[in-house]
Protein backbone atom coordinates (compact mmCIF):
# COMPACT_ATOMS: atom_id res chain seq x y z
CA UNK A 1 0.00 0.00 0.00
CA UNK A 2 3.07 2.24 0.11
CA UNK A 3 2.39 3.42 -3.44
CA UNK A 4 -0.65 5.37 -2.21
CA UNK A 5 1.59 7.51 -0.02
CA UNK A 6 4.47 7.80 -2.46
CA UNK A 7 3.46 11.27 -3.69
CA UNK A 8 2.77 12.57 -0.21
CA UNK A 9 6.08 11.44 1.22
CA UNK A 10 7.99 12.80 -1.78
CA UNK A 11 6.56 16.31 -1.38
CA UNK A 12 9.21 18.90 -0.56
CA UNK A 13 8.74 22.23 1.25
CA UNK A 14 9.74 23.98 -1.99
CA UNK A 15 6.80 22.34 -3.74
CA UNK A 16 4.50 23.51 -0.98
CA UNK A 17 5.82 27.06 -1.54
CA UNK A 18 5.01 26.66 -5.24
CA UNK A 19 1.44 25.62 -4.38
CA UNK A 20 1.22 28.86 -2.40
CA UNK A 21 2.59 30.87 -5.33
CA UNK A 22 0.19 29.13 -7.72
CA UNK A 23 -2.75 29.83 -5.40
CA UNK A 24 -1.66 33.48 -5.08
CA UNK A 25 -1.52 33.88 -8.87
CA UNK A 26 -4.98 32.34 -9.22
CA UNK A 27 -6.27 34.62 -6.45
CA UNK A 28 -4.80 37.72 -8.09
CA UNK A 29 -6.26 36.68 -11.43
CA UNK A 30 -9.78 36.00 -10.15
CA UNK A 31 -10.26 38.37 -7.23
CA UNK A 32 -8.10 41.29 -8.35
CA UNK A 33 -8.52 40.72 -12.10
CA UNK A 34 -4.76 41.20 -12.61
CA UNK A 35 -3.87 39.91 -16.10
CA UNK A 36 -6.23 36.93 -15.55
CA UNK A 37 -5.66 35.44 -19.01
CA UNK A 38 -2.03 34.79 -18.13
CA UNK A 39 -1.81 34.64 -14.35
CA UNK A 40 -4.60 32.08 -13.95
CA UNK A 41 -3.09 29.49 -16.33
CA UNK A 42 0.36 30.16 -14.89
CA UNK A 43 -0.93 29.75 -11.34
CA UNK A 44 -2.72 26.50 -12.09
CA UNK A 45 0.24 25.26 -14.11
CA UNK A 46 2.56 26.01 -11.19
CA UNK A 47 0.52 23.57 -9.11
CA UNK A 48 0.39 20.95 -11.89
CA UNK A 49 4.14 20.78 -12.44
CA UNK A 50 4.97 20.65 -8.74
CA UNK A 51 2.93 17.61 -7.84
CA UNK A 52 5.53 14.90 -7.15
CA UNK A 53 6.08 12.65 -10.20
CA UNK A 54 3.73 14.93 -12.14
CA UNK A 55 2.59 13.44 -15.42
CA UNK A 56 2.48 16.96 -16.85
CA UNK A 57 6.29 16.72 -17.07
CA UNK A 58 8.46 14.05 -18.67
CA UNK A 59 8.74 11.10 -16.32
CA UNK A 60 10.70 7.90 -16.34
CA UNK A 61 8.62 4.81 -15.69
CA UNK A 62 10.33 1.59 -14.68
CA UNK A 63 10.05 -1.00 -17.41
CA UNK A 64 8.85 1.55 -19.94
CA UNK A 65 11.39 4.37 -20.01
CA UNK A 66 10.73 8.05 -20.55
CA UNK A 67 7.12 9.13 -21.02
CA UNK A 68 6.38 12.60 -22.38
CA UNK A 69 4.45 15.06 -20.21
CA UNK A 70 2.18 17.51 -21.98
CA UNK A 71 3.40 20.75 -20.38
CA UNK A 72 7.08 19.96 -20.76
CA UNK A 73 6.46 18.83 -24.36
CA UNK A 74 4.56 22.04 -25.12
CA UNK A 75 7.40 24.05 -23.57
CA UNK A 76 10.05 22.24 -25.62
CA UNK A 77 8.14 22.52 -28.89
CA UNK A 78 6.35 25.83 -28.51
CA UNK A 79 8.88 27.90 -26.60
CA UNK A 80 12.29 26.24 -26.29
CA UNK A 81 12.70 24.91 -29.83
CA UNK A 82 11.23 27.74 -31.86
CA UNK A 83 9.88 30.47 -29.53
CA UNK A 84 6.74 29.97 -31.63
CA UNK A 85 4.18 30.77 -28.94
CA UNK A 86 5.41 34.20 -27.83
CA UNK A 87 6.17 35.12 -31.43
CA UNK A 88 2.81 34.05 -32.85
CA UNK A 89 1.07 36.04 -30.13
CA UNK A 90 2.51 39.17 -31.75
CA UNK A 91 0.36 38.60 -34.84
CA UNK A 92 -2.70 38.91 -32.63
CA UNK A 93 -1.30 41.91 -30.75
CA UNK A 94 -0.44 43.66 -34.01
CA UNK A 95 -3.96 43.10 -35.30
CA UNK A 96 -5.35 44.68 -32.13
CA UNK A 97 -3.31 47.91 -32.28
CA UNK A 98 -4.61 51.07 -33.89
CA UNK A 99 -1.57 53.19 -34.69
CA UNK A 100 -3.81 56.12 -35.69
CA UNK A 101 -3.06 58.32 -32.61
CA UNK A 102 0.66 57.83 -33.24
CA UNK A 103 0.45 58.50 -36.98
CA UNK A 104 -1.43 61.72 -36.38
CA UNK A 105 1.19 62.94 -33.88
CA UNK A 106 4.55 61.36 -34.87
CA UNK A 107 6.50 63.10 -32.10
CA UNK A 108 4.99 60.66 -29.64
CA UNK A 109 7.02 57.79 -31.06
CA UNK A 110 10.17 59.24 -29.47
CA UNK A 111 8.76 58.55 -26.01
CA UNK A 112 8.61 54.86 -26.84
CA UNK A 113 12.38 54.84 -27.27
CA UNK A 114 13.14 56.80 -24.09
CA UNK A 115 11.00 54.58 -21.90
CA UNK A 116 13.11 51.52 -22.71
CA UNK A 117 15.94 52.87 -20.56
CA UNK A 118 14.76 50.86 -17.57
CA UNK A 119 15.78 47.67 -19.38
CA UNK A 120 19.42 48.67 -19.59
CA UNK A 121 19.61 50.30 -16.15
CA UNK A 122 18.27 47.08 -14.66
CA UNK A 123 20.79 44.97 -16.58
CA UNK A 124 23.61 46.97 -14.97
CA UNK A 125 22.13 46.58 -11.49
CA UNK A 126 21.57 42.85 -12.02
CA UNK A 127 25.21 42.48 -13.05
CA UNK A 128 26.31 44.29 -9.89
CA UNK A 129 24.19 41.85 -7.88
CA UNK A 130 26.15 38.97 -9.37
CA UNK A 131 23.97 37.74 -12.23
CA UNK A 132 25.82 36.62 -15.37
CA UNK A 133 25.20 38.86 -18.39
CA UNK A 134 22.77 36.45 -20.11
CA UNK A 135 20.58 36.34 -17.00
CA UNK A 136 21.00 40.07 -16.29
CA UNK A 137 19.85 40.91 -19.83
CA UNK A 138 16.91 38.53 -19.47
CA UNK A 139 15.93 40.17 -16.19
CA UNK A 140 16.35 43.65 -17.66
CA UNK A 141 13.94 42.85 -20.47
CA UNK A 142 11.15 42.71 -17.87
CA UNK A 143 11.38 46.48 -18.35
CA UNK A 144 10.07 46.06 -21.88
CA UNK A 145 6.72 45.72 -20.06
CA UNK A 146 5.86 43.11 -22.63
CA UNK A 147 5.29 39.51 -21.51
CA UNK A 148 5.93 37.68 -24.81
CA UNK A 149 9.13 39.68 -25.44
CA UNK A 150 10.38 38.86 -21.93
CA UNK A 151 9.71 35.15 -22.43
CA UNK A 152 11.29 35.16 -25.88
CA UNK A 153 14.47 37.01 -24.92
CA UNK A 154 15.06 35.03 -21.73
CA UNK A 155 14.49 31.79 -23.61
CA UNK A 156 16.78 32.66 -26.54
CA UNK A 157 19.52 33.75 -24.12
CA UNK A 158 19.06 30.40 -22.33
CA UNK A 159 18.44 32.07 -18.99
CA UNK A 160 17.65 29.69 -16.17
CA UNK A 161 15.08 32.11 -14.77
CA UNK A 162 12.45 32.05 -17.56
CA UNK A 163 9.61 31.19 -15.16
CA UNK A 164 10.43 33.91 -12.63
CA UNK A 165 10.91 36.47 -15.41
CA UNK A 166 7.54 35.64 -16.96
CA UNK A 167 5.78 35.91 -13.59
CA UNK A 168 7.48 39.25 -12.86
CA UNK A 169 6.73 40.65 -16.33
CA UNK A 170 3.02 39.83 -16.25
CA UNK A 171 2.56 40.74 -12.59
CA UNK A 172 4.11 44.18 -12.97
CA UNK A 173 2.20 44.85 -16.20
CA UNK A 174 -0.94 44.28 -14.19
CA UNK A 175 0.40 46.51 -11.41
CA UNK A 176 1.17 49.46 -13.70
CA UNK A 177 -1.71 51.48 -12.16
CA UNK A 178 0.11 51.25 -8.81
CA UNK A 179 3.76 51.43 -9.92
CA UNK A 180 3.59 54.28 -12.41
CA UNK A 181 1.86 56.95 -10.28
CA UNK A 182 4.55 56.42 -7.63
CA UNK A 183 7.37 56.71 -10.19
CA UNK A 184 5.84 59.69 -12.00
CA UNK A 185 5.30 61.63 -8.77
CA UNK A 186 8.97 61.13 -7.89
CA UNK A 187 10.03 63.30 -10.85
CA UNK A 188 7.12 65.68 -11.53
CA UNK A 189 5.44 68.56 -9.74
CA UNK A 190 1.67 69.02 -9.63
CA UNK A 191 2.10 72.03 -11.93
CA UNK A 192 3.86 69.86 -14.51
CA UNK A 193 1.20 67.16 -14.25
CA UNK A 194 -1.43 69.81 -14.92
CA UNK A 195 0.11 70.89 -18.26
CA UNK A 196 -2.62 70.75 -20.88
CA UNK A 197 -2.02 69.46 -24.37
CA UNK A 198 -4.47 70.46 -27.08
CA UNK A 199 -5.64 67.51 -29.15
CA UNK A 200 -5.97 68.34 -32.83
CA UNK A 201 -5.98 65.00 -34.59
CA UNK A 202 -4.90 65.11 -38.21
CA UNK A 203 -6.60 62.72 -40.57
CA UNK A 204 -4.44 59.71 -41.33
CA UNK A 205 -4.58 58.45 -44.87
CA UNK A 206 -5.23 54.81 -45.64
CA UNK A 207 -1.92 54.60 -47.50
CA UNK A 208 -0.04 55.87 -44.44
CA UNK A 209 -1.67 53.16 -42.34
CA UNK A 210 -0.75 50.54 -44.95
CA UNK A 211 2.86 51.63 -45.38
CA UNK A 212 3.54 52.16 -41.67
CA UNK A 213 3.99 48.45 -40.73
CA UNK A 214 6.18 47.84 -43.78
CA UNK A 215 8.41 50.85 -43.07
CA UNK A 216 8.80 49.94 -39.39
CA UNK A 217 9.74 46.36 -40.28
CA UNK A 218 12.34 47.47 -42.82
CA UNK A 219 14.02 50.04 -40.56
CA UNK A 220 14.03 47.79 -37.53
CA UNK A 221 15.25 44.91 -39.68
CA UNK A 222 18.19 46.78 -41.14
CA UNK A 223 19.41 48.36 -37.88
CA UNK A 224 18.58 45.46 -35.56
CA UNK A 225 18.14 42.30 -37.68
CA UNK A 226 17.52 40.16 -34.59
CA UNK A 227 14.29 42.09 -34.06
CA UNK A 228 12.78 40.97 -37.38
CA UNK A 229 10.86 38.03 -35.97
CA UNK A 230 9.39 40.19 -33.17
CA UNK A 231 8.73 43.39 -35.11
CA UNK A 232 7.87 41.52 -38.31
CA UNK A 233 5.09 39.44 -36.80
CA UNK A 234 3.72 42.43 -34.84
CA UNK A 235 3.60 44.47 -38.04
CA UNK A 236 2.26 41.53 -40.06
CA UNK A 237 -0.70 41.42 -37.71
CA UNK A 238 -1.16 45.16 -38.10
CA UNK A 239 -0.99 44.94 -41.90
CA UNK A 240 -3.73 42.30 -41.84
CA UNK A 241 -5.83 44.74 -39.78
CA UNK A 242 -5.17 47.77 -41.96
CA UNK A 243 -5.37 46.00 -45.32
CA UNK A 244 -9.14 46.18 -45.22
CA UNK A 245 -9.44 43.02 -47.31
CA UNK A 246 -8.81 40.45 -44.60
CA UNK A 247 -11.60 41.25 -42.22
CA UNK A 248 -12.17 37.71 -41.03
CA UNK A 249 -8.44 37.01 -40.65
CA UNK A 250 -8.03 40.23 -38.68
CA UNK A 251 -10.98 39.30 -36.49
CA UNK A 252 -9.56 35.82 -35.94
CA UNK A 253 -6.06 37.14 -35.16
CA UNK A 254 -7.44 39.63 -32.62
CA UNK A 255 -9.74 37.20 -30.87
CA UNK A 256 -9.67 33.43 -31.37
CA UNK A 257 -6.01 33.19 -32.37
CA UNK A 258 -4.67 35.55 -29.69
CA UNK A 259 -6.84 33.87 -27.05
CA UNK A 260 -5.69 30.40 -28.04
CA UNK A 261 -2.00 31.32 -27.95
CA UNK A 262 -2.45 33.22 -24.67
CA UNK A 263 -4.13 30.20 -23.12
CA UNK A 264 -1.36 27.85 -24.24
CA UNK A 265 1.44 30.28 -23.41
CA UNK A 266 0.27 30.76 -19.84
CA UNK A 267 -0.06 27.09 -19.00
CA UNK A 268 3.08 26.16 -20.96
CA UNK A 269 5.36 28.69 -19.28
CA UNK A 270 4.50 27.05 -15.99
CA UNK A 271 6.70 24.12 -17.05
CA UNK A 272 9.57 26.42 -16.09
CA UNK A 273 8.10 26.94 -12.62
CA UNK A 274 9.32 23.72 -11.05
CA UNK A 275 10.16 24.17 -7.38
CA UNK A 276 13.86 23.34 -7.60
CA UNK A 277 14.32 26.05 -10.25
CA UNK A 278 11.89 28.63 -8.85
CA UNK A 279 12.12 28.61 -5.06
CA UNK A 280 15.44 30.31 -4.51
CA UNK A 281 16.90 33.59 -3.43
CA UNK A 282 17.46 34.75 -7.03
CA UNK A 283 13.70 34.69 -7.72
CA UNK A 284 13.16 37.29 -5.00
CA UNK A 285 15.91 39.43 -6.52
CA UNK A 286 14.30 39.11 -9.96
CA UNK A 287 10.97 40.34 -8.58
CA UNK A 288 12.69 43.40 -7.06
CA UNK A 289 14.71 44.07 -10.22
CA UNK A 290 11.60 43.77 -12.39
CA UNK A 291 9.90 46.40 -10.26
CA UNK A 292 12.94 48.66 -10.59
CA UNK A 293 12.87 48.22 -14.36
CA UNK A 294 9.30 49.54 -14.53
CA UNK A 295 10.17 52.47 -12.25
CA UNK A 296 13.26 53.40 -14.30
CA UNK A 297 11.25 53.15 -17.54
CA UNK A 298 8.66 55.58 -16.22
CA UNK A 299 11.23 58.01 -14.84
CA UNK A 300 13.25 57.95 -18.08
CA UNK A 301 10.12 58.64 -20.13
CA UNK A 302 9.17 61.61 -17.92
CA UNK A 303 12.69 63.07 -17.92
CA UNK A 304 12.90 62.72 -21.71
CA UNK A 305 9.63 64.63 -22.09
CA UNK A 306 11.02 67.38 -19.83
CA UNK A 307 14.17 67.44 -21.96
CA UNK A 308 12.12 67.88 -25.16
CA UNK A 309 10.17 70.69 -23.47
CA UNK A 310 13.43 72.66 -23.21
CA UNK A 311 13.40 73.02 -27.00
CA UNK A 312 9.69 73.06 -27.73
CA UNK A 313 7.12 75.86 -27.85
CA UNK A 314 4.21 73.48 -27.35
CA UNK A 315 4.94 71.88 -24.01
CA UNK A 316 4.33 68.19 -23.55
CA UNK A 317 2.90 67.01 -20.27
CA UNK A 318 5.90 65.04 -18.92
CA UNK A 319 3.64 62.22 -17.79
CA UNK A 320 3.01 61.34 -21.44
CA UNK A 321 6.66 60.24 -21.55
CA UNK A 322 5.93 57.61 -18.92
CA UNK A 323 3.24 56.15 -21.20
CA UNK A 324 6.01 55.15 -23.61
CA UNK A 325 6.13 51.67 -22.08
CA UNK A 326 4.45 48.74 -23.75
CA UNK A 327 1.78 48.05 -21.11
CA UNK A 328 -1.26 49.01 -23.17
CA UNK A 329 -3.71 50.53 -22.35
CA UNK A 330 -2.98 50.57 -18.61
CA UNK A 331 -0.21 53.13 -18.86
CA UNK A 332 -2.25 55.55 -21.00
CA UNK A 333 -5.12 55.32 -18.51
CA UNK A 334 -2.77 56.07 -15.60
CA UNK A 335 -1.57 59.24 -17.33
CA UNK A 336 -5.12 60.33 -18.13
CA UNK A 337 -6.23 59.77 -14.53
CA UNK A 338 -3.24 61.57 -13.03
CA UNK A 339 -3.70 64.46 -15.44
CA UNK A 340 -7.29 64.86 -14.30
CA UNK A 341 -6.27 64.66 -10.66
CA UNK A 342 -3.97 67.63 -11.25
CA UNK A 343 -6.53 69.52 -13.36
CA UNK A 344 -10.03 68.17 -13.82
CA UNK A 345 -10.21 69.61 -17.36
CA UNK A 346 -6.95 68.04 -18.48
CA UNK A 347 -7.48 65.41 -21.19
CA UNK A 348 -4.29 63.55 -22.02
CA UNK A 349 -5.70 60.18 -23.05
CA UNK A 350 -5.14 60.32 -26.81
CA UNK A 351 -1.59 61.67 -26.44
CA UNK A 352 -0.84 58.97 -23.89
CA UNK A 353 -2.35 56.30 -26.17
CA UNK A 354 -0.03 57.46 -28.96
CA UNK A 355 3.01 57.17 -26.69
CA UNK A 356 1.74 53.84 -25.40
CA UNK A 357 1.50 52.23 -28.86
CA UNK A 358 4.94 53.70 -29.61
CA UNK A 359 6.09 51.79 -26.54
CA UNK A 360 4.77 48.59 -28.07
CA UNK A 361 6.92 49.12 -31.15
CA UNK A 362 9.98 50.21 -29.15
CA UNK A 363 9.74 47.30 -26.72
CA UNK A 364 9.95 44.69 -29.47
CA UNK A 365 12.81 46.62 -31.07
CA UNK A 366 14.52 46.64 -27.65
CA UNK A 367 14.04 42.87 -27.43
CA UNK A 368 15.66 42.46 -30.83
CA UNK A 369 18.50 44.83 -29.93
CA UNK A 370 19.24 42.82 -26.77
CA UNK A 371 19.22 39.61 -28.80
CA UNK A 372 21.52 41.21 -31.34
CA UNK A 373 24.06 42.61 -28.88
CA UNK A 374 24.21 40.27 -25.89
CA UNK A 375 25.30 37.01 -27.63
CA UNK A 376 28.34 38.83 -29.03
CA UNK A 377 29.32 39.86 -25.50
CA UNK A 378 29.04 36.32 -24.14
CA UNK A 379 31.83 34.98 -26.36
CA UNK B 1 32.49 41.83 -11.89
CA UNK B 2 33.88 45.22 -13.00
CA UNK B 3 34.46 43.85 -16.50
CA UNK B 4 30.88 42.59 -16.60
CA UNK B 5 29.59 45.95 -15.38
CA UNK B 6 31.53 47.72 -18.12
CA UNK B 7 29.94 45.32 -20.63
CA UNK B 8 26.49 46.20 -19.28
CA UNK B 9 27.25 49.90 -19.72
CA UNK B 10 28.37 49.21 -23.29
CA UNK B 11 25.12 47.32 -23.81
CA UNK B 12 23.26 50.33 -22.40
CA UNK B 13 24.67 52.95 -24.74
CA UNK B 14 24.72 50.72 -27.79
CA UNK B 15 21.23 49.43 -27.09
CA UNK B 16 19.69 52.85 -26.47
CA UNK B 17 21.49 54.23 -29.52
CA UNK B 18 20.14 51.43 -31.74
CA UNK B 19 16.60 51.91 -30.42
CA UNK B 20 16.75 55.69 -30.90
CA UNK B 21 18.18 55.33 -34.42
CA UNK B 22 15.35 53.02 -35.50
CA UNK B 23 12.68 55.11 -33.80
CA UNK B 24 14.11 58.36 -35.17
CA UNK B 25 14.15 56.98 -38.72
CA UNK B 26 10.54 55.92 -38.33
CA UNK B 27 9.76 59.38 -36.92
CA UNK B 28 11.28 61.05 -39.99
CA UNK B 29 9.23 58.86 -42.31
CA UNK B 30 6.08 59.62 -40.32
CA UNK B 31 6.78 63.33 -40.81
CA UNK B 32 6.99 62.70 -44.55
CA UNK B 33 3.83 60.59 -44.76
CA UNK B 34 1.39 63.57 -45.03
CA UNK B 35 3.49 64.97 -47.89
CA UNK B 36 3.77 61.64 -49.67
CA UNK B 37 0.14 60.59 -49.26
CA UNK B 38 -1.74 63.78 -49.97
CA UNK B 39 -5.54 64.00 -49.87
CA UNK B 40 -5.79 60.65 -48.21
CA UNK B 41 -4.52 58.82 -51.29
Amino acid sequence: MDFLLLGLTATTWQQLVMYGIGATLIYLAISKKLEPALLLPMGFGAILVNIPFSGALHTTMSGIGEVAGILEWLFEVGIEASEAMPLLLFIGIGAMIDFGPLLSNPKLILFGAAAQFGIFATVSIAVLLGFPLRDAASIGIIGAADGPTSILVSQVLRSEYVGAIAVAAYSYMALVPIIQPFAIKLVTTKKERAIRMPYNPKSVSRMARLFFPIVVTLFAGYVAPASVSLVGLLMFGNLIRESGVLGSLSETAQNAFANLITLLLGITISASMQAERFVRYETMLIMVLGLLAFVFDSIAGVLFAKFLNLFSKNKVNPMVGAAGISAFPMSARVVQRMGQQADSQNHLLMHAVGANVAGQIASVIAGGVILGLVPGMLV
Amino acid sequence: MIELFKQSLTLMWQGMLAIFVVIFLIYLVLLLFPKIFKNGK
